[in-house]
């Protein structure tokens, strides 16, 4: 077990460090000088070339990629180039909105995508598994920006129930709540219809093992079967493709965020982008894929942990 | 003719049953057939403007109304159409063509190769596909072109994995020995023989990338990167309309819809190619 963990993270750290030069890579081919860009279009050449220096831009690319590795290590994210703040607080101002939303998303998710498969699967190729699959199969295909601009005209404009835009006051426990239902939702219907298709098949597959049939024979009643042996058999996977899942809601969280104007990570991805504010971006982005770094570490971890036969 | 099938025919007989495939293939040839034969199908312009008659609902000459400009809304959603099919298409084509002969070529030749190509495939993997495109459109600037490369880079991961796996199992068996001791040379071996046996694994994997592609293309547009305006995109219609959602929804519902559509019309031809090029597969 300690040489399949070790083994694992040692995998993870050059992966890790292949995504960050990509990034900085990019970052530097960039169209336009960060300094012009930090000081607007009418700045003397005397102030962008003071500017290059004190963000060392004069130094030599391998110079800058180190200091920027050294920073990295030490937690620093740079200053950003438009606010002068530290790249690393504008983070942590934004990254709760994001967690909250991806959160309760996956909470949503998983209590309409779980039951709906079961339901599914239960009845196999009749009304109520056609009706789930129709549904999954349109939650699928819909980009989440849009169901939540739906949602918006629903909730929002038609019936005024509910705020459509911004997080609400985050001292007020009850305004944010309101302002996390529509996007929440939003993103966990999406969310929903991929783990119930999961679902399905998950429990298709058991039901047909063995050890469902041996518990068939010996008597238990169906409720039991399914209860005790098919789920408990069949939940394992579900669960633990849960960081996956969130890896895979990461797209749509940014668009969801824009859509109900939610501060963010996403939003503040593509505010940076907008700005041409390069070292806000880069950080944004280091932050994004170590979290897709680190899910995926732990997904191994876990299944290794739950399935013995898996070794490094 | 009785008798037993061919195994084209089987397909086809497969393809025919399920009546949910057909219905799939039928909406992305009419979505396809709607936006290529544009003109024929709406006289109005999709960039002509028509500033007194802004934001008219849908009903009368125009179909599905006129946005903020005064432009056709349906036409603006036909001509649109255009740019999400070519983006779908061009992208599929080129990150298989570019992950398939990444994959080929690690599982083929193995040792260093493998390690350096296959850790790059996983590098790229570590980037979530909207984030992906939206860094390399970031460099690229605006346009078509720069979308289907973009997108293409973000979908040839996938193609690249599965390639290299079924390269492996490949590899070591026993007609490619043959080939071998026949005399053919590496590239022979790959194209005629080991591409040939993954071909239907990859073309089941296109059909479900096509509506990906659509997807991350239509987020792409809708955050304001891409095709750049005045020519319409799904996504880049959402955006506009999003302004005007409590007066004139219509402006971004029926972009919507037909991004619903196409996504999942593409979903049902690859759910369709699944079932029929390797029915082990279902789910």
């Amino acid at each position: 077990m300690t040489r399949y963990l070790v083994g694992r993270m040692l995998l993870a750290v050059p992966i890790f460090l292949g995504v960050v030069t990509i990034v900085f890579v990019v970052v530097r081919i960039l169209p336009g000088d960060p300094a012009q860009v930090a000081l607007g279009d009418y700045a003397s050449r005397d102030a962008v070339e003071a500017l290059r220096q004190r963000l060392g831009l004069d130094r030599p690319i391998p110079f800058q990629y180190g200091s920027y590795l050294a920073g990295l290590v030490r937690g620093d994210l740079g200053t950003s180039l438009i606010t002068g703040a530290p790249v690393r607080d504008e983070i942590a101002h934004n990254l709760p909105y994001t967690l909250q939303l991806t959160v309760l998303a996956m909470i949503v998710g998983a209590l309409i995508g779980v039951p709906v498969g079961v339901v599914n699967a239960l009845t196999r190729n009749r009304l109520p598994d056609s009706i789930g699959r129709v549904l999954s199969l349109l939650g699928l295909s819909v980009p989440a920006y849009y169901l939540g601009i739906l949602l918006i005209l629903l909730f929002a404009i038609e019936l005024r129930a509910l705020p459509a835009v911004g997080a609400g006051d985050l001292t007020d426990l009850a305004d944010s709540v309101r302002h996390l239902i529509l996007p929440a939702g939003t993103l966990g219907l999406v969310m929903a219809a991929a783990v119930a298709r999961f679902t399905r098949s998950t429990v298709l597959n058991t039901l047909g093992q063995d050890f469902v049939r041996t518990a068939r024979a010996k008597g238990l009643p169906a409720p039991a079967v399914m209860a005790r042996h098919t789920l408990r058999a069949a939940l394992i996977p579900i669960v633990s493709l849960a960081g996956l899942w969130s890896i895979a809601l990461i797209g749509d969280s940014v668009t969801t965020e824009i859509v109900f104007a939610r501060p963010g990570l996403g939003s503040m991805m593509v505010g940076t982008m907008l700005q041409r504010d390069y070292t806000s971006l880069q950080s944004v982005m280091v932050v994004y894929t170590a979290f897709v770094v680190l899910i995926n570490l732990a997904t191994d971890v876990a299944y290794g942990f739950i399935d013995p036969r898996i070794r490094y | 003719m009785g008798g037993a099938r061919t195994q084209r025919q089987k397909m086809w007989a497969t393809l025919f049953r399920n009546r949910v495939s057909v219905a799939g293939i039928a909406l992305a040839i009419g979505i396809a057939a709607g936006s290529a034969a544009a003109p024929l199908v709406t006289s109005w312009s999709p960039v002509v403007q028509d500033p007194i008659h802004r934001l008219r609902p849908p009903g009368g000459r125009h179909l599905l109304g006129q946005d903020t400009f005064g432009r056709d809304v349906f036409a603006r959603i036909l001509y649109g159409g255009r740019v999400s099919l070519l983006v779908g298409v061009g992208a599929v084509a080129l990150g298989g063509t570019v992950g398939t002969a990444l994959g080929l070529t690690a599982g083929y030749y193995g040792g260093r190769t493998e390690t350096l190509l296959m850790r790059f495939v996983d590098i790229l993997m570590a980037f979530p596909s909207l984030l992906l495109g939206l860094i390399v459109l970031a460099v690229l600037g605006p346009g078509l072109g720069k979308m289907i490369f973009a997108i293409g880079i973000v979908l040839s991961p996938p193609f690249a994995r599965i390639a290299h796996g079924t390269t492996l199992s490949l590899v070591r068996q026993e007609f490619v020995d043959a080939a071998r001791a026949a005399g053919a040379g590496a590239w022979r071996i790959l194209a005629g023989h080991i591409l040939r046996n993954i071909l239907g694994e990859l073309v089941v994997l296109s059909g479900l990338l096509a509506a990906g592609a659509i997807r991350i293309e239509a987020s792409l547009s809708f955050i304001g990167l891409g095709v750049s305006p005045p020519t319409p995109t799904w996504g880049n219609m959402i955006r506009e309309g999003t302004p005007y959602l409590i007066d004139s929804p219509w402006l971004s519902v029926a972009p919507g819809i037909a991004i619903l559509l196409a996504v999942l019309a593409f979903n049902l031809v690859g759910d369709a190619l699944r079932d029929v090029i390797d029915p082990r597969l279902r789910v």
